[in-house]
């Protein structure tokens, strides 16, 4: 694997590791604790498979109180603390240390309380981002944020990456859909934030708390918001001859004042692939696919329906289809959701990027990541959450082939650094994790990054929940908290006061 | 914000001003009071600073691209100003910012710096949410003397903590911001608003319920103390006019059903945002209470039964706005008290400075977050010396 530099080793954990696997015991009883190497193996990775790290112990607790009880002890003691939901994680979040305690959380599986006046459900962190919307489907409702894991993914590591989806420009990322949660801080104190209303009080600690990658504490239960199903759902699939066409396109639907549930781009490479698994009955002659999915009543749906398709044609579309019934709308979306696997079968290997541009950008990065693909060597398709500009190109590759990996995680860096470049983000909704970790200096200042760390601080003032994910060095509340003060004379004479 | 005649207001144009001002305040052992057009400065508690730092020469748009739905301009930028750029482009802040001249006797509707900063949201909190849900990336000076950037202009990114969001509704108290991106959004074509006649407060909040847990999709759900109960339908015409036919059916149970069209139920809505309906007597406490939506009715039975009141029911019951009357205090106790039997919080948002300085104004936090509050405002201003004290006495 590459070169990733994690913290240096806490030695004293390692040599305590017999007591502390028996203090963990005594706080969790029964099998919850898990120390034996061939049983540990299960977690010493997450989505991100590329790194691989046996945890110190792992334990997995079932009670609000026993996670006060082991955080309190690992913070007591010094140790360090990686929380993981499901394990999905595609940046590396959950990735163990070697002299750290993995605090697993899926026992936390339980549905608590569903509330259909309030339009809320509080479940346990552990519940998966699906199992919220299966719990509340019968009388007409579902939790909005869908991430493409979501079948596995849990709602408290959706916290953790602020998780997103294709329908995120509607209807938001995960940090829009929450109402209150119960946290335990590394000190093992526990604080609700938040409840079933609206508007958190005092400063809004569940908005830091969603995607800080589990650095700031732990979740134990959270409240969602939920919404009524809408009535109708159609798509559209709209096939273009080039990129910019189809990058316009969806401009000129957004300043028409239409927000689609969901616009998803595909390139040919990327069309191709779908198609050639799936079978969804893509057009192959174009560059560019769009799909739009537009909800609502029935005749709002329709009538944005022949708006969606009147833009298409004006910006050059070749094929313009409507689903017709709910199968057909299934199908169009067949495709794009078996975009990765079906680019699997192409490549043994591929890296999915998850940079966000500002959508116009869209021509200038593609055509630069067709020369960077030449450059390294390595074929790249295509998937773009168009509406809100995420992008997620794949780069194929074999990591049987000595020095491809290296390549491709070159190759990426450069992508990411591009999206910076043009105004975009590092990550939109995988997470920094270990993966963008040494790449952030790319987005943030010093003094950006020393702001965001000195928070950490009030949370984590050791800094041992998570450490080495996130942010490029390990900072020192102690050290880094000191102010230096200077310059006593008034500046600026000229300034105007009152 | 006592002794006014010794302080010294700064007025700075530029981010690098705003530093070398807040080193200079730190060197001095000076305290600031961050603010705009001073809107809200009586909302929050009273501060005993010995500067001004006047943000609203900080303004100006430096981007806009509404098909990016994006927009980036100066915190000091009047709101009003940007409304109105907005609406020229048929677009708008979705979380529909209220104007409080009327509730605190002033007129401007303040500066884009302090409706984050307050992080108050409009009617259409219920379907939109609020401020924290549409600021995308800010620039900000914090108490160290340090300019630091946050977020980004783009709707997906979860690249590093979301310090937008701890920003957002911080009254001044992190940091002063100089530059904030939103996410904007198209205005709808069309609105309609159900009106239903008499209904007590009870068979109101759970007529609002039924219609916000329908698919008809309300964007506002309110009852006026004049007995009016209120329901939002915004979007495409024809949308718009099959919804209102759904909604009738749906609330069938609850009598007569007026409807009123675009012009009368934009006003009527300007009205709910800015709470029109209570009075500008500034000698009458005013409270901003956040509840579960469902029990907003079951609240306001609980104060009606100890308190003379006049309530706006906002948010489908989520949000209540009480004036008080012919009580010499703000009735803290008996607010809060009640509370504590639904769930959720309470702001003294008018009282009269006195009242502020002797009860806590925004809801006081148990021990350990209160701490964590503190450790938060710690690491942004160390010395305290922005806003000190306006939000929690303990802050400080």
């Amino acid at each position: 694997m590459s070169h990733l530099k994690m913290p240096d080793v806490n030695q004293d954990s390692i040599r305590a590791r017999k007591n502390i696997v028996a203090d963990l015991q005594s706080i969790c009883p029964g099998e919850a604790v898990i120390s034996h190497e061939n049983e540990m193996r299960a977690f010493e990775s997450d989505g991100l498979t590329a790194y691989r790290q046996m945890p110190l112990v792992v334990v997995l607790p079932q009670t609000t109180q026993q996670v006060s009880q082991v955080l309190k002890y690992c913070y007591d003691n010094d140790i360090r603390v990686v929380p993981r939901g499901a394990g999905t994680s595609l940046s590396g979040g959950a990735l163990p240390l070697e002299d750290g305690v993995l605090l697993g959380m899926g026992k936390f599986n339980q549905i608590l309380d569903i509330d259909y006046d309030n339009r809320c459900v509080t479940v346990e962190p552990g519940v998966t981002n699906l199992g919220i919307t299966h719990a509340v489907e019968g009388q007409g409702f579902y939790y909005a944020p869908d991430p493409s894991s979501q079948i596995a993914c849990s709602i408290g590591g959706n916290i953790a990456e602020n998780s997103g989806g294709v329908h995120s420009l509607k209807y938001g990322l995960t940090t829009n859909n929450v109402l209150g949660f119960e946290v335990v801080l590394i000190t093992g104190e526990v604080i609700e934030i938040g409840g079933k209303h609206m508007d958190s009080e005092g400063y809004d600690l569940m908005g830091i708390l969603t995607g800080s990658e589990g650095l700031l504490g732990v979740v134990t239960k959270v409240t969602v918001r939920i919404l009524r199903k809408p009535e109708t759902a159609r798509a559209l699939l709209i096939g273009f001859p080039s990129s910019e066409d189809a990058g316009q396109c969806v401009a000129d639907v957004i300043s028409g004042g239409i927000i689609a549930a969901g616009m998803e781009m595909m390139d040919r490479p990327a069309i191709h692939a779908a198609e050639d698994f799936v079978h969804a009955g893509y057009p192959l002659d174009v560059e560019a696919l769009l799909i739009v999915e537009l909800d609502g009543p029935e005749v709002e749906v329709d009538h944005l329906i022949k708006e969606v398709s009147k833009t298409a044609k004006a910006n050059n579309a070749v094929s313009v289809q409507a689903s017709t019934s709910e199968e057909e709308r299934m199908n169009f979306w067949a495709g794009r959701k078996a975009a990765f696997p079906a680019v699997g079968r192409i490549s043994p290997d591929y890296y999915c990027m998850d940079g966000t541009i500002p959508r116009h950008q869209l021509p200038t990065v593609l055509s630069r990541m067709a020369k960077m693909s030449a450059k390294y060597g390595l074929r790249v398709a295509n998937v773009f959450h168009a509406g809100d500009g995420n992008m997620h190109p794949l780069i194929l590759y074999d990591a049987n082939v000595e020095g491809e990996l290296e390549k491709t995680e070159e190759f990426g860096a450069e992508i990411l650094k591009l999206c910076v470049e043009v105004g975009g983000v590092l990550t939109g909704e995988h997470g920094v994790g270990v993966e963008k970790r040494d790449l952030m200096p790319a987005m943030f200042s010093e003094i950006d990054l020393e702001h965001q760390q000195r928070l950490k601080c009030a949370f984590d003032a050791k800094g041992l929940l998570n450490p080495g994910k996130v942010f490029p060095q390990l900072y020192n509340c102690a050290e880094m908290g000191k102010m230096h003060i200077s310059g006593g004379k008034l500046p600026f004479p000229d300034i105007p006061r009152f | 914000m006592n002794n006014q005649e010794n302080n010294q207001i700064f007025k700075p144009t530029s981010e690098t001003q705003v530093c070398e001002m807040v080193k200079w305040v730190l060197a001095n052992n000076e305290s600031i009071d961050v603010f705009g057009t001073h809107t809200r400065r009586n909302v929050g508690k009273p501060m005993d600073t010995t500067c001004g730092l006047d943000m609203s020469g900080l303004k100006g748009v430096q981007l806009y691209e509404p098909e990016e739905l994006v927009l980036s301009a100066g915190a000091g930028s009047s709101l009003a100003e940007i409304e109105k750029l907005l609406k020229d482009n048929n677009q708008q802040f979705e979380f529909e910012p209220p104007n409080f001249s009327h509730l605190l006797g002033n007129t401007s509707s303040g500066t884009l710096g302090g409706m984050v900063a307050c992080g108050f949201a409009g009617p259409r909190r219920v379907k939109a949410g609020s401020v924290r849900d549409h600021v995308l990336g800010v620039r900000t000076v914090s108490g160290r003397g340090e300019l630091f950037k946050s977020g980004g202009r783009v709707v997906k990114n979860v690249t590093g903590y979301d310090l937008p969001k701890i920003l957002t509704s911080s009254w001044g108290t992190l940091g002063a911001m100089t530059q904030i991106t939103f996410k904007v959004l198209p205005k709808p074509e069309t609105e309609n608003t159900l009106i239903l006649l008499g209904l007590d407060s009870t068979s109101a909040n759970r007529a609002m319920t039924m219609a916000l847990g329908s698919v008809v999709d309300v964007s506002g759900a309110a009852l006026l103390p004049d007995g009016r109960t209120a329901l939002r339908l915004e979007g495409i015409k024809p949308s718009v006019k099959s919804r209102v036919e759904t909604l009738k059916k749906i609330l069938v149970e609850f009598g007569d059903i007026d409807v009123l069209q675009k012009t009368q139920s934009s006003k009527l809505w300007a009205d709910v945002r800015d709470v029109k309906a209570l009075s500008s007597n500034g000698e009458n406490a005013i409270w901003r209470i956040c509840v579960p939506p469902a029990a907003g009715a079951k609240y306001l039975e609980l104060i009606e039964q100890q308190l003379d009141v006049t309530a706006v029911m906002d948010w489908g019951g989520g949000l209540i706005w009480l004036e008080i009357h012919d009580q010499k205090t703000a009735c803290a106790a008996q607010i809060r008290s009640a509370v504590a039997k639904i769930g959720g919080h309470a702001t003294l948002f008018r009282a009269p400075e006195q009242s502020r300085a002797g009860s806590a104004v925004f809801q006081p936090q148990p021990n350990a977050l209160a701490a964590l509050t503190g450790r938060v405002k710690t690491v942004f201003d160390p010395k305290n010396i922005l806003n000190p004290g306006r939000m929690y006495e303990e802050v400080s």
